[in-house]
């Protein structure tokens, strides 16, 4: 995007997945758009712009919050965690694990939503019963999988997350 | 979509705050959790050149509670109001109607206080502010001043709030002794706003050694235009707290007057509100104590 307004920019910096960022952006950027935008971290998706679809839910401060409901300049002193912050193709973070076992993408467009926040919530309730599972997942659209499987994953990250925090000779985490 | 270009500004202090809405004001809104705000910028249904985020306002992020009330600052979040047990052990109602409230992505930013000053005629916590008799405390560049619930809400999005005022807290009042509370609604999808929600507040006696009810009201979601009470005691005092509580279809009837639209029609929304009316009452005398 370029800038074409009245020429009032502002410095602003936004720690994302530990590393703190300064760009000089417009007050209406949005969160999504700076961590899109600005840091080219594309693992958040934007679907809606409205609050409603739940694909660009980040982690503000560990809690799920929608990044397109929040403009960069307000984000200054938080810490932001997207997908990326959440594990790598080698490490992945319990919920990536459990997508990718219960097979609970297909396009993969909600996924990143997903998957923070199921794991704001697993932190909340690490032994949720399935109904609390589908509740956790109530604000996500998926257009895709019609949730049964994704349902499935919420249960299975919980599982894998309490696999991984007791402690085993090895202790490896994939 | 993207909003349109504004100015922001970030105040520290209530004084900073109210300076510069008494400035800007009149060409500018206040910026809390921005879940109502930011949609409609972002859909340019508005496009005002001044955001006053209050966010960064020092003193405005508590919860205090008090023998006679919950005092909500402006920049509590929902789910810090929905968690707080000190608040919940003294007026369950609060939590009871905010997990209908949206989704917890959406309670960890949307405040309290910004759904009542936005006046969604969908929004639960205008109802439950009502329904305790509540308080709002507003202050401005003319100095500040308390407008009681009932008489803040004017229509749809609209409140007796000026264009240059902000509203620092709201008072929930905390109900009688013996008061018994249940919120219930019905939406499509879990956290969706509601088809039609009741919250009730039912007075129980327990004097005769038996539990019977001595009153009830309701306030209820996305059937009125503004937040009304339902006086419902006519037809609920004397009975005991296990009672079926048929005989409230016509009082709940004459107190709403629900609109249409692509998901119900006028009818089904009475039909719904009298039904979840029962439901609650039943909720509130089995299982809610204040
Ligand atoms: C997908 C989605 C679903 C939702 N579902 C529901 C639901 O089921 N029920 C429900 O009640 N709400 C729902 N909401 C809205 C949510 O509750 C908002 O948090 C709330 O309506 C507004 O609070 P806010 O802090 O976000 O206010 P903002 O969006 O920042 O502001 C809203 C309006 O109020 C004004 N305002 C805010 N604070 C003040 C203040 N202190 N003084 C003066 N004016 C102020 C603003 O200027 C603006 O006009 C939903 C939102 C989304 C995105
Ligand atoms: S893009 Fe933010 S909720 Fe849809
Ligand atoms: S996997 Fe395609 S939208 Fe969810």
């Amino acid at each position: 995007m370029t800038d074409i307004d009245q020429g009032t920019t502002v410095d602003v910096t936004v720690t994302v997945n530990g590393i703190a960022h300064t760009r000089t952006v417009e007050p209406r950027r949005l969160l999504s758009d700076f961590i899109r935008h600005d840091l080219r971290l594309t693992g958040t998706h934007v679907g809606c712009e409205h609050g409603v679809c739940g694909a660009c839910t980040v982690l503000v401060d560990g809690k799920p919050m929608r990044s397109c409901l929040m403009f960069a300049v307000s984000a200054e002193d938080m810490e932001i965690t997207t997908v990326e912050g959440l594990g790598t193709q080698d490490a992945m973070g319990p919920v990536q694990q459990a997508f990718v076992e219960c097979h609970g993408l297909q396009c993969g467009f909600c996924t990143p939503g997903f998957v923070t926040t199921i794991t704001a919530f697993i932190e909340e309730n690490p032994d949720p019963t399935s109904e609390e599972a589908r509740e956790a997942i109530s604000g996500n659209l998926c257009r895709c999988t019609g949730y049964q499987n994704i349902c499935k994953a919420v249960l299975r990250a919980a599982e894998i997350n309490r696999e991984r925090a007791t402690p085993t000779e090895g202790g490896d985490p994939a | 979509m993207k909003p349109a270009p504004f100015v922001h500004h970030g105040p520290r202090t209530l004084d900073e705050a109210v300076a510069v809405l008494g400035e800007v004001g009149h060409d500018g809104k206040v910026l809390a959790g921005g879940q109502s705000l930011i949609p409609v910028l972002n859909m340019r249904l508005a496009q005002p050149a001044h955001l006053v985020d209050i966010n960064r306002v020092a003193g405005l992020d508590t919860v205090t509670v008090t023998d006679s009330h919950v005092r909500v600052g402006a920049t509590v979040r929902h789910a810090e109001l929905e968690k707080h047990d000190e608040a919940y052990a003294v007026l369950p109602l609060l939590r009871q109607a905010l997990l209908c409230v949206a989704h917890p992505a959406i309670r960890n930013r949307g405040t309290t206080v910004g759904s009542i000053a936005h006046a969604d005629a969908a929004g639960e916590m205008p109802s439950v502010l009502v329904l305790t008799q509540g308080v709002i405390e507003v202050v401005g560049p003319r100095g500040r001043r308390e407008v009681a619930a009932l008489e803040f809400f004017e229509g749809p999005l609209q409140t007796v709030l000026e264009a240059d005022e902000l509203v620092e807290a709201v008072r929930f009042a905390r109900f009688a002794p013996g008061t018994r509370t249940a919120f219930l609604e019905s939406a499509r999808r879990s956290g969706d706003y509601a088809v039609a929600g009741v919250g009730v507040a039912v007075d129980v006696s327990t004097d005769s050694g038996e539990a019977v009810v001595t009153g009830a009201r309701a306030a209820y979601v996305s059937v009125t235009d503004i937040p009304v009470v339902v006086d419902l005691t006519d037809a609920v005092a004397g009975q005991p707290v296990s009672s079926v509580w048929d005989g409230v279809d016509e009082l709940v009837q004459a107190g709403i007057a629900p609109e249409a639209d692509i998901h119900a029609s006028s009818e089904y929304r009475r039909m719904l509100a009298a039904e979840l009316t029962r439901r609650a009452l039943t909720r509130a005398t089995t299982e809610g104590t204040a």
